[in-house]
């Protein structure tokens, strides 16, 4: 293997303008949705007593899970020792703080006093996951940053398996902890249960992954470097594990809740006869963001096709959104169960399937979300030098000859 | 620009940052600052001196909202809701002015400092209907006859609201 | 300040439980004693010697009658006759109280009851608020500082009740007890402030049927505590382990 070099990208084409223009002006537009949700208050979104996290939470918690898991192949190469990643592991760490930064961006802007982060910064009870979480995402930004300067300063070298070590162990109690944001809701019967933390860790992994491989495939394209078979067959096979991997742990915890009677209520809903969140979750989850990438990935032509790759992996987030938005917004949709043994009727939505109409402003807010993530990437692969100059085989495969 | 040029510039407007507070201190009036809207009833005064109210109500208010909420202590003397029925008077249309008028009360120096508050979009920023009948016949401080020489003991109490 | 070794504090509240002892011995019996009996001095705090509850009796909850929800309406200003949350739709309108009707699925026999803040000893939305808002008096009334709240909600989603209301939009005119504001999460406060002045919550009071009995949980003589040792009553979700203030029979 030779020697890597990194560059900055020039950054002053006009395709690289142009993309800079249209991902600010989706972020525009979402700070302009999330002032309007703040100036007029959330009755403007979709959102309500019973459905208390909308679509921004979607997005926001999807793009938190993704961030953590982009780390990933980082630690590969620093933690695991397999060099075929290590030229990729300055643009992992790149994505993990830009997908974190635009996640948490969502998530602030949705609070209902969004003027009053200090207060979520300055008072903290400890005993809520929420405020761990809050440590956590601003300890995974200093530790990844850590990471990446010890990747990018040739005098601290010698540093990076301590950085890239703990940023991974890091990163796994932060997806932990953003698992078990539902995982200790009591009193939801679709969240209540420690499977949760180990699902959106394996989670995290393929949805980080899916974005680093179309994020990897876009810059090399549009730069003009090389990309080797070898190193996208390396992430292509890996997402495939992943997505298997999320399949698995999903299995355990449809048959666990569906083996106990009080669950069986909530379980026919989301697999059975929950109109959008059963089709959500078989046609968007299951077929499109898991089967269909599957077999793409593990096709004998397929699977060496460089734009169905892209196109799986293109499928494999949004398929993740599906999920989230199954996990999330489906999991409030379900009644609480008061009353057992008990039909429930009330002005408050008792006993009945909560409803929600997502808005233009909460999807809005989404997409800005997602835009702050891809803006960031973007303006530092032209200050920094985070992506390789070549990814070729010959440059990037030690087995290459 | 040279480091020892912005440098200084920098300790010039924290200079006229530090000297505010003190040109507000100043007892004489300062063209163009508003006075806050006379009391309801000159003759009951305030809770505190108003020199003192002008520096530390703030303090006081912070410290009362944390015992009244957290401890269920429900004194009078820095309750919010008794300085707004004191405080906040009908504007010559009848109407009671509402917090973001300059008539309000609290707008019309919040407004001029430019320091945000925002009590009010919880609070009630006029007088409680029930209570303002009593208001103009009794004095809402009953009980609390401060005089000048009250404030040297009850700055201790600040000091641990701070 | 040191609760604990003001000795100011310690004289007056030996005062107060004085003139509170005299005046139960000396006042005719019946509710005003009670009420002597629960007054508290405004520059006192609410004491752990205490725990307010509410028993509900579901049998004398009759079905159509909302007296509870609406006195609970008019004390703290929510609901279809404030003049606020207009815009908001049906399910974005705050609810602090809610009348439920039961149905049981085996034998169909129906029942109503008021559902509100159970006041938890332990409660899920103090558990999991990132800020501390959401705080439990040293008496075991739960409220929401909203002073502090960021409005995030997780604390709805951990509430096994839904008994907490996110409001949607700005409000003016609020009433003074009930300083309620846009993006700040709320719910019932057992009437807080008329506990505080040792009055019963408006709910309690309302109750054309004295359905609902209120008092002291840690106090054996009160009516709350002798009716649920002679009589019994459940918590709602008592599986959950949450010792709730306010119980229920009839359930």
């Amino acid at each position: 293997m030779k020697n890597i070099r990194y560059s900055t990208i020039k950054g002053n084409s006009a395709g690289y303008l142009a993309l800079l223009a249209l991902l600010g002006a989706i972020a525009g537009a979402g700070l302009v949705a999330a002032f309007m949700m703040e100036h007029y208050g959330h009755f403007i979104t979709g959102m309500n007593q019973q459905i208390v996290w909308g679509t921004p939470h979607v997005f926001a918690v999807f793009l938190i899970v993704a961030a953590s898991g982009a780390l990933n192949t980082a630690s590969i190469a620093s933690v695991f020792g397999k060099t075929a990643y290590k030229p990729l592991a300055r643009l992992s760490g790149l994505l993990a703080i830009a997908l974190l930064a635009g996640g948490l961006t969502i998530l602030v802007l949705d609070l209902g006093r969004a003027d009053r982060l200090i207060v979520a910064m300055t008072y903290y009870n400890f005993k809520s996951i929420f405020a761990w979480n809050i440590i956590l995402y601003n300890g995974f930004f200093l530790l990844v940053a850590i990471y990446l300067w010890t990747m990018m300063d040739p005098t601290k070298t010698q540093y990076t398996k301590v950085a890239g070590f703990s940023a991974f162990v890091w990163r796994l109690i932060l997806t932990t902890g953003t698992g078990s944001i539902f995982g200790f809701l009591v009193a939801r019967l679709a969240y209540n249960e420690a499977i949760m933390a180990p699902l959106f860790i394996v989670m995290s992994f393929a949805f980080g992954l899916a974005i680093l491989i179309l994020v990897t495939m876009a810059a090399c394209k549009w730069t003009g470097r090389p990309l080797g078979d070898a190193l996208l067959r390396r992430l292509k096979n890996l997402l495939g594990v992943f997505v298997a991997g999320t399949l698995l742990l999903l299995l355990a915890y449809h048959l666990t809740k569906l083996y106990i009677t009080q669950y069986h209520g909530v379980e026919a809903f989301i697999l059975l006869n929950g109109g959008v969140y059963t089709q959500l979750f078989w046609i968007g989850w299951m077929l499109l963001g898991s089967l269909v990438p599957l077999a793409i990935l593990y096709h004998p032509s397929w699977g060496r096709n460089r734009s169905l790759i892209g196109f799986a992996s293109v499928l494999v987030v949004l398929g993740g959104l599906a999920a989230m938005y199954v996990i999330i917004i489906g999991g409030q949709a379900y009644p609480l169960l008061i009353f057992p043994g008990k039909e429930v009727a009330s002005s408050f939505s008792d006993g009945i399937i909560n409803s929600y109409t997502p808005s233009l402003v909460e999807f809005v807010l989404g997409i800005g979300g997602m835009a702050v993530a891809l803006i960031i990437v973007a303006l530092a692969l032209k200050v920094l030098q985070f992506l390789p100059e070549s990814l070729a085989d010959e440059v990037v495969d030690p087995h290459h000859k | 620009m040279t480091f020892g040029q912005l440098s200084r510039q920098c300790l010039m407007v924290a200079g006229l940052f530090l000297a505010l507070p003190a040109i507000a201190d100043d007892t004489g009036p300062l063209a163009g600052v508003p006075k806050p809207r006379a009391k309801a009833n000159p003759e009951f005064g305030c809770v505190r001196p108003e020199e003192d109210m002008r520096k530390h109500h703030m303090q006081y208010l912070l410290h009362h909202r944390d015992e009244t909420l957290r401890q269920g202590i429900r004194t009078k003397q820095f309750s919010l809701a008794e300085c707004v029925n004191c405080h906040i008077t009908p504007k010559p249309d009848g109407q009671y002015a509402r917090f973001g008028e300059k008539e309000h009360f609290c707008s019309s120096c919040h407004t001029y400092a430019a320091v945000h508050i925002d009590c009010f979009e919880c609070h009630r920023d006029t007088p409680d209907p029930e209570k303002i009948q009593e208001s103009a016949m009794h004095n809402p401080h009953a009980g609390l006859k401060l005089t000048r020489k009250d404030v040297a003991p009850l700055s201790a109490t600040v000091g641990e609201a701070r | 300040m040191d609760k604990k070794t003001n000795p100011t504090d310690q004289a007056r509240r030996r005062f107060f439980g004085q003139v509170a002892a005299v005046a139960s011995l000396t006042v005719a019996p019946g509710i005003i004693l009670q009420q002597v009996a629960h007054a508290r001095a405004p520059e006192l705090p609410a004491s752990d010697r205490q725990r307010w509850g509410i028993l509900i009796n579901t049998n004398k909850c009759a079905e159509g009658c909302d007296a509870c929800v609406t006195a609970c309406q008019d004390e703290f200003g929510w609901g279809p006759d404030s003049p606020n949350e207009k815009h908001s739709a049906p399910n974005q309108k705050a609810q602090w109280i809610r009348k439920v009707k039961l149905t049981d699925k085996q034998t169909g026999h129906v029942q109503t009851l008021p559902l509100m803040c159970q006041h938890c000893e332990h409660p899920p939305c103090v558990d999991v608020c990132p800020t501390g808002a959401s705080m439990k008096r040293a008496d075991g009334i739960v409220l929401v500082d909203k002073h502090i709240c960021i409005g995030c909600r997780y604390c709805m989603m951990a509430c096994p009740y839904k008994a907490r209301s996110f409001v949607h939009e700005e409000l003016h005119d609020q009433k003074v007890n009930a300083p309620r504001g846009k993006g700040t999460v709320e719910a019932c406060t057992l009437c807080v402030q008329r506990v505080d002045a040792g009055r019963q919550p408006a709910c309690v009071e309302a109750c054309p049927e004295q359905a609902m009995i209120f008092g002291d949980l840690k106090d054996p003589e009160s009516a709350i505590s002798r009716e649920l040792r002679e009589r019994g009553g459940e918590q709602i979700r008592a599986d959950l382990g949450l010792n709730t203030g306010i119980r229920y029979q009839g359930l």
